[in-house]
């Protein structure tokens, strides 16, 4: 959901019961802006909230010109106690305290250099700092998916996620269970099979995720399996960028009941499949994306009218917490995960 | 005039009209004002623009005008021709569109300009349909505003007497104030939705007679949500609804014995001997796993409906099945093994199960009654009833989200047996001694242990986590200003039900889909194996015919045999039925 609209936009997206306390919304009503400053992004979408075990992971998202673009993903945990910050090796390096700060055990108040997790207060991609991101050639590239996580105690700092790679999510898709809230925690391959441990590690390296990759690969797969906007919010210019559509007023109520009237925000996939009969119907400016309605299994939305009716609140079922809301006939539409980031695997039995 | 700057053109290129209207593009020769003489130079001055080769800049007057008129002319009467498909013209169809733009004065029109032209022509076509009144749509949101006014309204004939009589005690929950304990932890819907369904509340106590209420919390489901209120009745005044479930069970047996006596006048094929394992009986409303009653309603507004108590048989299958509900109560439960009810049975076995896993309170608040005497027929001796603690002292938060000690189970769990209280289901009733006369007793009482859970009031230390994730995550609500912190637990084990406490205040919640977590994907259970054939043994071993040389062969040996025991005048019985039983 767009940032600048956050408050009403959980009002309308509170059907499913989750939501965010008041402090939190005030803190990231700040904060969300204050990145949008830092990173120069055009928006920001506050993604929504992965809990884990012993903390959760507050996401949001910032895009570039091109709407369409990889995304920035930008993290931060908030959680009861936060954990202690480890090195690759296992060694405690510090935990934070109370008050936010970063606290080393054995060396000076501050960051802890030589951690082979970097620095939490920088975000991994741009060693310059936050105010010159835009402006690092390798930020560029991976504007697209930066998750900022924030790591202390307040949930005021943010970190840039890394970018995702193919490879992470192979490894993510492996694991099961929750997240365990903090994001140097590393994940050990016990259930793997001996053949995929090798297909996977031929360089022979240890057999060990960390939540962060897992947390970004589950985040870009979310994305592109259950990311939906309405039909007509976004056009595609004869350039090939995306950008909003400023003359979308909104769905009619009969079309915002269908599934029809939603896309996929991510590659299409079916599109090329299409007859020659279907696609001379589309209009190539605003059908660019995949609809809803041929995803498998069938029934993996629900659609319903909330609020008396005002409100068109399509919820996933594939990964569950995953709300999208859309008041017909305005321009108000956006879509918030609150949940634990694991698939329902079980959807077929389940319908 | 409204002359835009095109840049990007060389200045220094003169354009040559080539078509026969002159062309005032501005910004095209901004330098010939110096070659020309002295003429209008910035582009706010009047004049500026209209300056072209061989006229001067304050020539208004178009030279040749007879024939600028005609191809003016021409050009006007051309736009304004009508389009054989929509009956537009695009003389119109501009005006309008300029219109629309310099009244509105959109930002980068030139990038919107299509869609402008869409909208305009879409404008058009709408006005031309006013002669025909559309008839007023009612739309649906309309009929859902009008129930949720409804709400709001008093019943009639209230006169001031109600008003006192509420402000008493009254079973009606703050539903407000558990909303905003919960909303400091993020939990919870929106504020409208709470006060429509406090309302809702307030109307479903209004009609019953009942004691306590509760908002129990709510189920997701895929076409409408159930909203759910947790019910204590009054003593004696619940409703009778048992009777209707005995009258179906004596139809039955009346049943049975019909066909047994048909059936007994030709050769009996033999009777099974499976005997069904015995149904548990479900426990009695007020106690165990029925101990509440629960209504549900679709949305705030609509009419509540009393769910019916479950059985044990419901929790059973229920545990083996993981269903998504629809929203409608008397929809089919398919699945495999088949659930003996419908939707509104499942979702009862669910919030049973759901209750007896997270409904829990803060160490003190509720201790056992102190009467020992009153306890009723229970072999396993726990208890279960409890009452408020009076001395009740709370703990700080700190300690309550430091240890899970701190909280307790109030809701009692449910056996693997489906009931709260362990029965034993091969002790002998009044009903089951007729039945027991004619077959043997089976064997298995004796081995049917008798199932002992957790008791009452355990606390939550005890219970166990799934894999390395422990039962419940702690956490207060905010870390900034502790000193007015909730203590927030949620549920690892059921995800969706959340609990707080503060000060004296706590309350349980569920804002879910119904169903138990899982790290391990749901394994449906498989059908049972195939029966055994009837078992193999000498009697019915097929053999091969005999062929009609063995039959006489064996005809003669029998008779020869005949012969011999005749004359021994010792009688044999030969088995004439081998014979038969090779034919088969």
């Amino acid at each position: 959901m767009e940032a600048a609209s956050l408050p009403a936009a959980l009002e309308l997206a509170a059907g499913g019961g989750a939501g965010l306390s008041p402090e939190k919304r005030a803190v990231l009503g700040a904060s969300l802006l204050l990145l949008q400053r830092d990173y120069r992004f055009e928006r920001v979408w506050f993604w929504g909230c992965i809990r884990g075990v012993r903390g959760a992971y507050y996401i949001a998202e910032g895009l570039g010109p091109d709407r369409a673009a990889p995304r920035s993903r930008l993290y931060r945990c908030g959680g009861p106690a936060s954990p202690p910050l480890r090195a690759a090796d296992g060694t405690c390096l510090g935990r934070w305290d109370r008050g936010g700060r970063f606290r080393g055990w054995g060396e000076k108040r501050g960051r802890s250099e030589g951690a082979a997790q970097l620095s939490w207060r920088e975000p991994r991609c741009a060693p310059e700092g936050p105010g010159k991101a835009a402006s690092s050639p390798v930020l560029q590239r991976a504007r697209a998916c930066v998750v900022l996580v924030a790591g202390s105690l307040n949930c005021v700092e943010w970190s840039l996620l890394p970018p995702v790679t193919e490879e992470m999510v192979a490894q993510a898709e492996q694991l099961k269970g929750r997240f365990q809230g903090d994001p140097s925690f590393e994940y050990e391959y016990t259930e793997i099979n001996a053949e995929d441990a090798e297909r996977l590690f031929e360089d022979g390296k240890e057999p060990m995720i960390k939540e962060e990759s897992r947390l970004v690969a589950t985040i870009e797969q979310i994305d592109k399996a259950v990311g939906i906007i309405p039909r007509g919010a976004f056009v595609k210019t004869p350039l090939g960028s995306v950008r909003e559509n400023r003359n979308f007023e909104g769905l009619s109520l009969t079309e915002a009941k269908k599934l029809s009237s939603y896309f996929h925000f991510t590659e299409p996939v079916n599109l090329k499949n299409k007859t020659l009969l279907e696609k001379a119907d589309l209009d190539p400016s605003t059908d660019f994306l995949d609809s809803l309605e041929h995803d498998i299994p069938q029934g993996s939305w629900t659609v319903q009218l909330e609020k008396g009716g005002t409100v068109v609140v399509l919820r996933s079922l594939l990964w569950l917490g995953l709300t999208f809301y859309h008041v017909p006939m305005t321009k108000q539409y956006g879509y918030v995960y609150f949940g634990t980031g694991e698939k329902n695997l079980d959807l077929p039995f389940m319908l | 005039m409204y002359q835009s700057s095109a840049l990007g053109l060389d200045p220094y290129q003169t354009q040559e009209p080539e078509s026969a209207y002159q062309t005032y593009a501005a910004g095209q020769d901004p330098y010939q004002a110096y070659q020309h003489g002295h003429g209008p130079y910035q582009p706010h001055e009047p004049g500026y623009g209209l300056y072209q080769p061989g006229y001067s800049p304050y020539d208004d007057q178009i030279p040749d005008p007879k024939s600028r008129m005609l191809a003016i002319q021409n050009a006007k009467a051309y736009l304004l021709k009508s389009s054989t498909t929509s009956g537009l013209n695009l003389y119109d169809h501009l005006a309008n569109m300029l219109t629309k733009i310099l009244d509105e004065q959109p930002a980068n029109a030139v990038d919107i300009i299509e869609n402008i032209s869409k909208d305009v022509k879409w404008a058009q076509f709408q006005k031309k349909m006013d002669t025909l009144r559309d008839e007023h749509e009612i739309l649906p949101t309309f009929e859902a505003a009008e129930k949720h006014k409804a709400l709001f309204l008093r019943a009639n004939g209230e006169g001031d007497e109600e008003l006192e009589e509420e402000i008493g005690e009254t079973p009606l929950p703050n539903v407000m104030e558990t909303a905003f304990y919960f909303e400091q932890a993020g939990i919870g819907l929106s504020k409208d939705e709470f006060y429509h369904i406090f309302l809702a509340l307030k109307k479903l106590i209004s009609v019953q007679p009942i004691q306590t209420c509760r908002f129990w919390g709510k189920i997701l489901g895929l076409e409408m949500n159930y909203i759910i209120a947790e019910v204590q009745y009054h003593e004696g005044e619940e409703e009778e609804e048992t009777e209707e479930e005995e009258v179906i069970e004596e139809g039955g047996k009346g049943m049975g014995e019909v066909e047994d006596e048909d059936e007994k006048k030709e050769d009996e094929p033999p009777k099974s001997t499976y005997k069904p394992p015995p149904v548990i009986p479900k426990e009695e409303n007020g106690t165990g796993a029925n101990k509440y009653v629960y209504f549900v309603c679709n949305e705030p507004g609509k009419p509540w409906v009393k769910l019916p108590p479950v059985t044990p048989a419901q929790i059973v299958c229920a545990r083996k099945i993981k269903k998504f509900f629809t929203g409608r109560l008397d929809a089919p439960v398919v699945s495999f093994p088949p659930f003996p009810g419908n939707e509104a049975n499942y979702l009862r076995a669910q919030i049973a199960r759901i209750s007896a896993g997270t409904q829990i309170s803060p160490i003190g608040f509720y201790q056992f009654a102190e009467e020992e005497g009153d306890e009723e027929e229970e072999e396993g001796g726990g208890r279960d009833t409890y009452e408020e603690n009076p001395d009740f002292q709370p703990l700080s938060v700190a300690e309550m989200v430091g240890s899970l000690s701190a909280w307790v189970h109030h809701g009692q769990s449910i056996l693997n047996q489906g009931r709260c209280v362990w029965l034993n289901p091969f002790q002998k009733s009044e009903e089951e001694e007729e039945e027991d006369e004619e077959e043997e007793k089976a064997e298995e009482p004796n081995e049917l242990q008798q199932e002992i859970g957790p008791p009452l009031l355990t606390p939550l230390s005890e219970d166990e986590g799934i894999q390395n994730i422990p039962a419940w995550t702690a956490e207060a609500s905010t870390n900034l200003i502790p000193q007015y912190a909730v203590a927030i637990l949620q549920s690892n084990r059921w995800p969706g039900a959340y609990a707080f406490a503060s000060g004296r205040k706590f309350d349980n919640i569920y804002f879910g889909w119904g169903h138990k977590y899982s790290p391990e994907n749901h394994i449906p259970a498989l059908p049972p194996p195939v029966q055994a054939e009837y078992p193999s043994g000498p009697e019915i071993a097929e053999t091969r015919d005999p062929t009609l040389e063995e039959e006489l062969a064996f005809k003669a040996a029998r008779e020869e045999a005949l012969a011999a025991a005749e004359e021994e005048e010792d009688e044999e019985d030969v088995d004439e039925d081998e014979e038969d039983e090779d034919d088969d």
